[in-house]
């Protein structure tokens, strides 16, 4: 039987009050959202907080609405309630894309986007949906709020700029004009992390790509994120040409690593194979063709 | 210890836990309920699946006191006055299990997807428990049970 290290427990009422818990308990304390990647590390002890600070009573965290010309996503959003949104369909396809092959339904029923998030999982999916959408990170702390580019947020495998005295609150995806997005995924089995995963956002001005962004699942990209690929593919015509051009430069500068889901090389065709694939459905969404 | 309180299939319970007492052990052992299972204990195999204010989760991976002030429904509660829920008697009328390991978390999944969508495809229901293992069945069984009990829905009784 695999138990948790004893621990303290505190449930918080409010976003102050979880701020104040944090600054109360100190490092030794983790704020517990789903649970769904801390519990699973407390019971193998690779994570032994002294004290857990439950912030599922704060249902005013779970939220999806637009605002402001952004796409806004409480930090405590489920990731099935992301999946059921139509919303956000509407404005970035790529979160439904992902969230239909994050774990599985039963995961994802408890499994929160800031959870995803905070984890920093280098496989985890959500983080590459966001950095391809370009979104910020509202982060507060006992010193107030502050927004942080989702480029700036990952500092490396399981590492965020959250500090340990701060809450995720809100995830803002800027909505604009000639949106299109998709999200490309090749796992193992259902609801198993993924081998590579893709996500692609363009904005088309005319028959051009005004901007775009490439975020990267579980193949060492930093800040998930496919800067190259990028640059070559701004302010072109999105044709086939520079679509593969795109794709060659993201399996290129991708950084896998060989485990039980495969080798290098696979690893590496799969992030040009899965980048040209989800450039051309974003764009074929954006033209208004479902890809 | 914490106290909690919470209804377990409709029944007030009060008790004092730890809080690293996960809730499938809370269930099991200090309540007795042992319909649900416990397998993998990694939120992989989704034997220990549960309703936790109506919505299915995989117990080895809540802690008992997260469940305080909140509704748990168990298998033991599909059954009610004498009557089987029609996704009990369909694993029944199709075989839906063999050495029944799986089969609690299987039936509260089933329940809660015929609740939602009460004439699913083949491809729902293969999606719905598709966070759940089966060793022996080979699944074929029990999309045939869960399409059953679509086909016999008259004993439903949705909870509140
Ligand atoms: C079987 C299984 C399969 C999975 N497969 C996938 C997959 O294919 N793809 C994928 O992307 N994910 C996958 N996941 C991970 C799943 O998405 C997690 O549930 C999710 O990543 C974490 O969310 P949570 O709410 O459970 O976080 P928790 O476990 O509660 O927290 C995770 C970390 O984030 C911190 N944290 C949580 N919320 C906040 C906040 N608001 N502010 C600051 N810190 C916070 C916690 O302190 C902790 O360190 C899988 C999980 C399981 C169990
Ligand atoms: S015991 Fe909970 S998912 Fe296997
Ligand atoms: S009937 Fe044996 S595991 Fe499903």
């Amino acid at each position: 039987m695999r138990v948790p290290a004893a621990f303290e427990y505190e449930r918080a009422e409010s976003v102050p009050h979880a701020l104040a818990l944090l600054a109360r308990h100190g490092s030794e304390a983790r704020v517990v959202a789903g649970g769904h990647s801390l519990l699973p590390m407390m019971k193998l002890r690779l994570a032994q907080p002294a004290c857990l600070i439950d912030i599922n009573g704060l249902t005013g965290l779970s939220y999806i609405r637009e605002e402001a010309g952004q796409l806004r996503l409480g930090a405590m959003t489920r990731h099935a309630e992301l999946l059921a949104s139509a919303l956000a369909a509407r404005h970035f396809p790529l979160l439904g894309d992902a969230e239909r092959v994050i774990a599985d339904p039963i995961v994802r029923n408890r499994g929160t986007i800031g959870g995803s998030l905070c984890q920093a999982d280098p496989a985890e999916d959500l983080s590459a949906a966001f950095a391809a959408a370009k979104a910020l990170a509202v982060i507060e702390g006992g010193g107030g709020i502050r927004t942080v580019p989702i480029a700036e947020f990952h500092r490396g495998p399981y590492e965020t700029a959250v500090a340990p005295d701060e809450l995720l609150t809100e995830v803002r995806l800027p909505i604009r004009p000639g949106a299109g997005s998709a999200y490309e995924k090749v796992e193992r089995r259902v609801g198993d992390w993924a081998i590579a995963a893709v996500g692609a956002v363009v904005w088309l001005e005319g028959d051009v790509v005004q901007d775009v962004g490439i975020g990267l699942a579980a193949v060492g990209a930093p800040h998930f994120h496919a800067a190259e690929a990028e640059a070559a593919l701004r302010g072109r015509a999105p044709d086939a040409a520079a679509i593969a051009a795109a794709a060659a430069l993201a399996a290129e500068h991708a950084r896998p690593t060989a485990d039980q889901r495969g080798p290098v090389d696979y690893k590496r065709h799969l992030v040009g194979e899965l980048t040209g694939r989800a450039l051309r459905r974003a764009v074929a969404r954006a033209r208004g063709r479902e890809g | 210890m914490v106290q909690v309180h919470m209804t377990v299939n409709g029944e007030p319970v009060t008790a004092d836990v730890e809080p690293r007492l996960l809730l499938v052990h809370f269930v099991r052992q200090t309540l007795g309920l042992t319909g649900t299972h416990w397998g993998c204990d990694t939120s992989n195999c989704g034997t220990c699946v549960l309703w936790l204010d109506g919505v299915p989760v995989k117990s080895c991976t809540v802690l008992t006191v997260m469940a305080d002030g909140h509704a748990v429904r168990t298998v033991e509660d599909l059954e009610r006055g004498g009557r089987l829920d029609p996704v009990q008697q369909g694993f029944m009328e199709e075989h839906g299990l063999q050495c029944g390991f799986c089969t609690p978390g299987m039936m509260l999944t089933a329940r809660w997807l015929l609740d939602r969508n009460p004439d699913p495809t083949e491809a729902e229901i293969r999606e719905a428990i598709s966070g759940q293992i089966c060793r022996c069945t080979g699944y074929e069984n029990i999309v045939r049970a869960i399409r059953w009990a679509a086909a016999h829905p008259h004993a439903v009784e949705v909870p509140s």
